[in-house]
C-alpha cells in the first residue's frame, strides 16, 4: 500500500520544525517514530500535504531525573524507555506500559510522544500517564506551554495540542516512597490493541493504607479513562482483597467501551473490572517492596 | 511533489536515489535496488517480513519512508553472507530446519542477527521476545529458536 502523495521536510531544529508546522496549518503532520502515521496514510484512513520529520532534531530523546521529576523527551523511544533502569528504578509501571505496546520492532522506532499525541484511547502509554499524573509539554510558536494530562485527551484521535505544536518533553513526578505502579494489559496476541488494560499508581501511608491512587483504562472508551471514583474509595482504605474489588466494580462503572473483534461490551467492561484489581494488587505489592 | 535526493548504504555499498517523499524503504530496497530478499507480506506492520536492519537496528521497512534511512546504514539479508560464507544464524536456520516456506526467514534471521548483537547467550524467552514482531505461519517457532540457538553457539565458539 502507498500514502497518497505529501511533501516531506527534515528540519534540524524545534524552531525550524514549528515554523514549517505553522506555515502549514492543518495540513501538517509531525512524523515521530511514524508506527502509527505511516500505517494511518497508507490504509488511507488519514490524509497530509506535509509531514514534518522530527527525527533529524537532536536533543529530544532523553529520559532523565530532575528536582524529583522523571523528564522523557517527545522523541524517547518505546524501547529506551524499556531498557532504561531509572525507570524500572522510579517508575516500574512505565517500564510494564513500554514493553507491551505492538511488538520490539515497532517499539524500535516508536516513540513515546507519538503514542501520546496520536490520541488513540488504544494507545498503552495514556493510561499509565494519568495514573502517573503526567504533564506533557508543547513546543509552539510561542514557546513552550505545561499541559496537565487530565486535559490532553479531548476526544478520539484529538488531543489539546494546536497546529504548529510538538509535544516536546513529559513530565512525571516521581512517586514517593512506599509508591507502587502497575500496568495490566489483556490483548489476544503480540502486537494488539488491548482488549482492556488498567494502569494503578498508589502511595501507601505509615499505617499501610492508601494515602493516593491514580487508576485509568486503555481502550475503554473515546478517550483514555480515568477512573475518579474508584481512586477516591481507596484513599484511607487498607489494601485487600475486598478493596481492590470494590475499586475495580466502581472502575468498570467509569468505562464506556464499544463492541468490536475483541469483545462485546459487557465482556470488555468485566475485563476492564478484573484488571483494574490485579494492576491494584501488583501496584501495591510493588509499594510495600514485595 | 517534491523527490529528494538520498544517499545511504545498503550492505556496506554506497547508494543513492531520488525519491518521492512517499516511497517506503521496502519498495526502495526491492524495487529500485532489486534486492528481493526482503520480502513484503502484511504490509501494515503486523507481519514483520520486511525486517531489515536500519544502522543495526530491527525495523519494519514497511513503515520507515526511504527519505528517512537517507545517510543512514541499511542491512538486508542480502548482506548477511560474507564472501561466499553463510553467516552463523543461515546456517543455523539450514542445519536446524528453521523454515519451510522460507517468507518469514529474511526478518525472522535479521530479528536473531540484531538479538545475537546485543546478547550472546540468550535463552528462550528471549529469542522468543526477540521475534515476537515476526510471524511464521509454517514452522511453529520452535526450529526457529533451535536455529537461533545453534547460532549464538557458533558465535560464541569464534
Amino acid at each position: 500500500m502507498i500514502p497518497s502523495q505529501f511533501d516531506y521536510h527534515a528540519p534540524t531544529t524545534l524552531a525550524e520544525a514549528v515554523a514549517l508546522l505553522s506555515r502549514f496549518g492543518e495540513g501538517a503532520k509531525v512524523l515521530s517514530g511514524g508506527q502509527s502515521l505511516l500505517p494511518l496514510l497508507k490504509l488511507r484512513l488519514g490524509t497530509a500535504e506535509h509531514l514534518v520529520d522530527i527525527g533529524r532534531i537532536p536533543g529530544l530523546e532523553y529520559i532523565k531525573e530532575e528536582g524529583g521529576v522523571l523528564k522523557i523527551g517527545g522523541r524517547t523511544r518505546e524501547s529506551a524507555l524499556e531498557q532504561s533502569e531509572l525507570v524500572k528504578a522510579k517508575a516500574p509501571i512505565l517500564h510494564d506500559t513500554a514493553r507491551v505496546i505492538a511488538d520490539p520492532l515497532v517499539r524500535n522506532l516508536a516513540t513515546v510522544g507519538g503514542n501520546l499525541a496520536h490520541g488513540d484511547p488504544g494507545n498503552d502509554h495514556p493510561a499509565t500517564m494519568l495514573a502517573l499524573d503526567a504533564q506533557v509539554v508543547a513546543t509552539g510558536p510561542s514557546g513552550e506551554r505545561v499541559i496537565p494530562i487530565d486535559q490532553f485527551f479531548v476526544g478520539l484521535f484529538t488531543t489539546a495540542l494546536r497546529p504548529g505544536e510538538i509535544l516536546t518533553e513529559i513530565r512525571i513526578p516521581v512517586p514517593p516512597p512506599h509508591s507502587g505502579g502497575a500496568y495490566v494489559k489483556l490483548e489476544r496476541k503480540v502486537g494488539d490493541y488491548a482488549t482492556a488494560a488498567a494502569a494503578a499508581q498508589v502511595a501507601l501511608g505509615p499505617n499501610g493504607a492508601f494515602v493516593k491512587a491514580g487508576i485509568a483504562l486503555t481502550n475503554a472508551g473515546p478517550t483514555p479513562v480515568r477512573c475518579t471514583k474508584a481512586q477516591q474509595f481507596l484513599v484511607g482504605k487498607r489494601p485487600s482483597d475486598n478493596s481492590f474489588a470494590e475499586a475495580g466494580r466502581l472502575a468498570a462503572e467509569a468505562c464506556s467501551p464499544s463492541a468490536d473483534r475483541r469483545g462485546a461490551v459487557d465482556y470488555k467492561r468485566e475485563m476492564a473490572r478484573v484488571l483494574t484489581g490485579r494492576a491494584l494488587k501488583a501496584a501495591v505489592q510493588r509499594a510495600e517492596g514485595r | 511533489m517534491a523527490t529528494h535526493r538520498i544517499e545511504l548504504s545498503v550492505n556496506g555499498a554506497k547508494q543513492s536515489a531520488e525519491v518521492p517523499s512517499r516511497l517506503l524503504l521496502v519498495h526502495l530496497l526491492r524495487e529500485n535496488l532489486r534486492l528481493t530478499g526482503t520480502h513484503i507480506g502484511c504490509d501494515t506492520t503486523h507481519c514483520g517480513a520486511c525486517t531489515v536492519l536500519l544502522d543495526g537496528t530491527p525495523v519494519k521497512s514497511c513503515t520507515v519512508l526511504a527519505v528517512q534511512a537517507d545517510g543512514r546504514e541499511v542491512t538486508t539479508v542480502e548482506g548477511l553472507e560474507k564472501d561466499g560464507k553463510l553467516h552463523p544464524i543461515q546456517e543455523g536456520f539450514w542445519e536446524k530446519h528453521g523454515l519451510q516456506c522460507g517468507y518469514c526467514t529474511p526478518g525472522m534471521m535479521l530479528s536473531g542477527c540484531a538479538l545475537l548483537a546485543r546478547n550472546k547467550s540468550p535463552s528462550e524467552a528471549e529469542i522468543r521476545e526477540a521475534i515476537s514482531g515476526n510471524l511464521c505461519r509454517c514452522t511453529g517457532y520452535v526450529n526457529i529458536v533451535k536455529a537461533i540457538e545453534y547460532a549464538a553457539e557458533k558465535m560464541r565458539e569464534r
